[in-house]
């Protein structure tokens, strides 16, 4: 008896021992230095833009050829059912998009709702809720025709007093003001016609028509006179939307669980019978539970996690998609600090980090070239404009001389720990300009945008996202007026009234070719003053099991709905 | 009683204090629940942060909102989460009973078999069992727990997939209460061994030195010198006096257990008070993350008043000495 209790305490302690072998190969696979949930990914700009991804009404047998390269091609015919699984990191507050942005609500939020209209990866509006649409000449109303079967989840007829209540609660609502600030009024005397009509011509109103931008809601719900950012129905079981899910359970700090919404307008569409949505604290639960089987799909959540899963057959791992989300990833330069206030000091930083080599060893190749404020796949990005992505240490020393900076001098960095590997790679190249980077380490988000807002730093790492069109996205960063005292806000403080004209002019016409050229111009002159530099596009990675065909890889990604998807097992 | 009863007013003191503490702590750290929300969704526009300010009342003084919460605190309301717009007592209520039942499986998983491999232990000092016990608590102590529970997680959750590794039920779970008993009993290993490791460690080491002593004293060579089966002196005369420190520290544990959750919980996704404050910080959801801080110290005090009055009822001395003094 004895010794049968000594043999087993001997088993035990063995385990222990054994434990603690496994832990010196095991330790740290998953940091890989990413921005809130952020690191990933996206897509490399090419191409595509011939594709027609379509989105057309009666497409039952709408299409997949979204020219997924590096996944396998939806093979035969859509089944419909089946249960996909999706991870994501965070908390959902809500999932009305008309009060609150981000991925979070947007990805459970544009499977719940539908909205007017969806993008091709052309970027060409395509029919959603709306049949058909037009502008008129003079650029100053828009027209809906909504499809006259189209139901609210709980069987209300979708109709255009419900899109003109989601316009007004928008605009008066959403962060993202300029998107819906020039909207004058909204007509909805016909129940499927919608006119709205704007004060300026306002190109970015056609995005600003997207699920990921502007979610129909029920007004006949959320009308009631309660304050809609904090009203009971924006979120809970008894959600009711507009899209192809409707929701069935919801705890957004747990799970989320979404079924086929029978009375969908598009016929035959979803596929899917159900989305269960898992959301996990830790963006090692996504990489674990893929492995697990647990998920059919999730966003990289670092680019340590696109290499582990490049390499597993059981996944489609790729960088498709998400182009109108728009990430860039950049370094803001605060103007007010003394010894950066002066464009050649600015330059001499830009050129003297290596953006090519920041791609390759702290994003691990997984980012692309990037020089400008507008992401590389828009239509309005220059990929000729002045830059320092060539990294010329020389050149950067004779800045640096000329405005009697040669000596080298000091700059305060602020960074959450996710920020570090970033910081030390800045800090490291800087060094060879005499220029010493403290790198100030951060606890946490808050902290770290309490100091950006408030311009207390010197250099500050960010990513910043486009949202669609520059006028929602871009102008932000540059705009004199929005020197403000807000994170992702113009946090250089630089000013060029040149350059607000330009985005000025160019946020006022519907001709692309001109808005090009504006923009062109106004990149240019931004690039010229170098407040920012700009280090790459991260990619944004999908990773899914191989039986999840037709996934989201258009320009809005996952926050586009997943109506056409299906499942071949 | 008067006793108790003068313990009781300390701790409605104490409890104060800590909640005066905690929103002042708070309040000193960079960034609110305005700069968190607006980050979540890219926001950069001044207005937004003020409307967002001014919704939660955090454009009031500080001291003007402290007023409020305790007078809220007073009246049994904690409050709204600012983050999910939901009242603070649904969201506790909703994640204290994981937190509990992870921490009741780790400590009775530690107690349990830490006193008993240290009982065993303590029979004989010198042997290769006793030693291998010290060297194994030393281990399991030196472990952080969240490096524990990635190790468990990557080799015993995920390399030959043995118990699931994240969250309370699995993802596709139907069934009647008693398969989502065994659904939750089958979540709840790993992390709870992972929380109950270090403590294992500990008891088993206690309670080794503690029996050690009590079987060299009298009163065990007294009922030995009677003839009594070794059982009975063990459990009935060793383990009755020997266990006494154990559960002293079991009692001043509980909020170190409750603060090691918070790992555990985060690493396995399990949707307890730990990953709820956890988060909470990360979002400054400073209703929530007080209404946590509230509950943790209401039951690390009442968890000392219990250790307290489980002493009297093992140890007759103390509860003579208590009543004589009381």
């Amino acid at each position: 008896m004895r010794q049968s209790r000594l043999k087993a305490l001997l088993a035990l302690l063995l385990a222990f021992a054994l434990i603690a072998a496994a832990c010196g190969g095991s330790d740290d696979e998953a940091d890989g230095g990413d921005e809130e949930n952020s690191t990933e990914a996206d897509s490399d700009s090419d191409s595509d833009e011939e594709s027609d991804s379509d989105s057309d009404s009666d497409e039952a047998d709408s299409d997949s050829d979204e020219g997924d390269d590096a996944a396998p091609a939806a093979s035969g015919d859509p089944v419909s059912g089946g249960t996909l699984t999706f991870a994501i990191v965070g908390g959902v507050r809500h999932l009305n998009g008309n009060v609150q942005s981000g991925l979070a609500t947007g990805i459970p939020g544009t499977q719940v709702n539908a909205s007017p209209l969806l993008f091709n990866e052309a970027y060409e509006p395509q029919p959603y809720l709306a049949e058909s649409w037009e502008i008129s000449n003079d650029g100053l109303q828009l027209t809906l025709n909504l499809r006259d079967n189209a139901v609210f989840h709980d069987g209300t007829p979708i109709t255009s007093e419900d899109v003109a209540f989601s316009i007004k609660t928008s605009k008066e609502n959403h962060p993202f003001k300029p998107m819906f600030e020039p909207v004058e009024s909204v007509d909805s005397s016909d129940p499927l016609t919608v006119v709205i009509t704007l004060s300026k011509p306002h190109p970015a109103i056609l995005m600003a028509m997207t699920p990921a931008l502007l979610p129909i809601i029920p007004k006949h719900i959320f009308d009631d006179g309660q304050d809609i950012k904090e009203h009971p129905r924006n979120a809970g079981d008894d959600f009711v939307g507009s899209g192809p899910f409707q929701v069935t359970e919801y705890d957004g700090d747990e799970l989320i669980r979404l079924a086929k919404f029978d009375d969908f307008f598009l016929e035959g569409l979803p596929y899917l019978d159900e989305i269960t949505i898992d959301i996990v604290p830790d963006p090692n639960a996504v990489i674990l539970g893929l492995e697990n089987g647990d998920y059919d799909m999730a966003q990289a959540p670092n680019a340590a996690a696109i290499e582990q899963f490049l390499d597993d057959d059981r996944f489609n791992t790729d960088p498709k998609g998400h182009e109108a989300i728009g990430k860039i990833d950049w370094l803001f330069l605060n103007i007010r600090s003394g010894n950066l206030s002066t464009p050649e000091a600015r330059k001499a930083i830009s050129l003297a980090i290596d953006q090519a080599g920041w791609r390759d060893i702290v994003q691990l190749g997984f980012a692309q070239p990037n020089v400008t404020g507008i992401q590389n796949a828009s239509p309005f990005y220059n990929a000729d404009a002045t830059n320092y992505d060539n990294r010329d240490v020389e050149g950067a020393m004779a800045l640096l001389e000329e405005v009697g900076l040669g000596d080298g001098f000091e700059l305060d960095m602020p960074a959450t720990a996710s920020m570090l590997p970033t910081a030390e790679y800045i800090k490291q190249n800087l060094e060879d300009i005499n220029v010493t980077v403290n790198i100030r380490q951060v606890p946490d988000f808050p902290t770290w945008a309490a100091d950006t807002s408030s311009g207390s730093f010197d250099i500050t790492y960010t990513q910043l996202w486009n949202w669609g069109d520059p006028v929602i996205g871009v102008e932000r960063s540059y705009r004199c007026d929005n020197r403000v005292e807000v994170v992702f806000a113009n946090n250089s403080w630089y000013c060029n009234e040149d350059v607000d004209e330009l985005l000025a002019q160019a946020g006022s016409t519907f001709d692309n070719d001109e808005r090009q050229d504006l923009y062109f111009q106004a990149t240019e002159l931004i690039n010229q003053d170098a407040p920012v530099v700009y280090l790459g596009k991260p990619d944004t990675y999908q990773i899914r099991s191989t039986r999840v065909q037709n996934p989201p890889t258009g320009i809005w990604g996952f926050m586009s709905p997943w109506h056409e998807l299906w499942l071949s097992e | 009683m008067k006793a108790i009863a003068a313990r009781v007013a300390q701790a409605v003191g104490l409890i104060l204090a800590v909640v005066v503490l905690n929103f002042l702590l708070i309040q000193i750290a960079p960034g609110d629940a305005a700069t968190a929300i607006a980050g979540d969704q890219t926001a950069s526009d001044p207005e937004v942060i003020a409307e967002l300010r001014e919704q939660y009342g955090l454009d009031k003084p500080v001291v003007v909102q402290l007023g409020i919460y305790i007078g809220n605190v007073a009246q049994g309301d904690l409050g709204t989460s600012i983050w999910f717009n939901e009242p603070v007592s649904d969201l506790l209520l909703a994640r204290v009973w994981p937190t509990v039942l992870l921490s009741a499986s780790a400590l009775a998983f530690a107690v349990v078999l830490g006193v008993t491999i240290g009982t065993i232990a303590a029979r004989r000092p010198e042997s290769l069992l006793s030693h291998g016990i010290t060297v194994l608590a030393l281990v399991g102590f030196a472990m952080p727990v969240f490096w524990t529970g990635l190790l468990l997680l990557i080799l015993v959750g995920v390399r030959y997939d043995f118990f699931p590794v994240s969250g309370i039920h699995d993802l596709d779970f139907s069934g009647n209460w008693l398969e989502s008993w065994l659904d939750i009993g089958q979540h709840l290993i790993l992390p709870a061994l992972t929380l109950g490791l270090v403590y294992l460690a500990q008891y088993s080491r206690l309670s080794r030195a503690s029996m050690l002593e009590v079987l060299e004293s009298d009163y065990v060579r007294t009922a030995r010198a009677k003839g009594l089966s070794e059982r009975s002196v063990i459990f009935k005369h060793g383990l009755r006096n020997g266990i006494i420190p154990v559960i002293t520290i079991l009692g001043l544990q509980f909020g170190a257990v409750l603060s090691g959750a918070i790992l555990v919980e985060s690493v396995f996704s399990w949707p307890g008070l730990g990953r709820l404050a956890f988060e909470a910080v990360q979002r400054r959801d400073t209703p929530v993350l007080l209404g946590v801080l509230l509950l943790v110290s209401v039951s690390v005090i009442l968890a000392n008043l219990a250790t307290d009055l489980v002493y009297r009822i093992i140890d007759p001395r103390i509860r003579v000495s208590g009543s004589t003094n009381g």
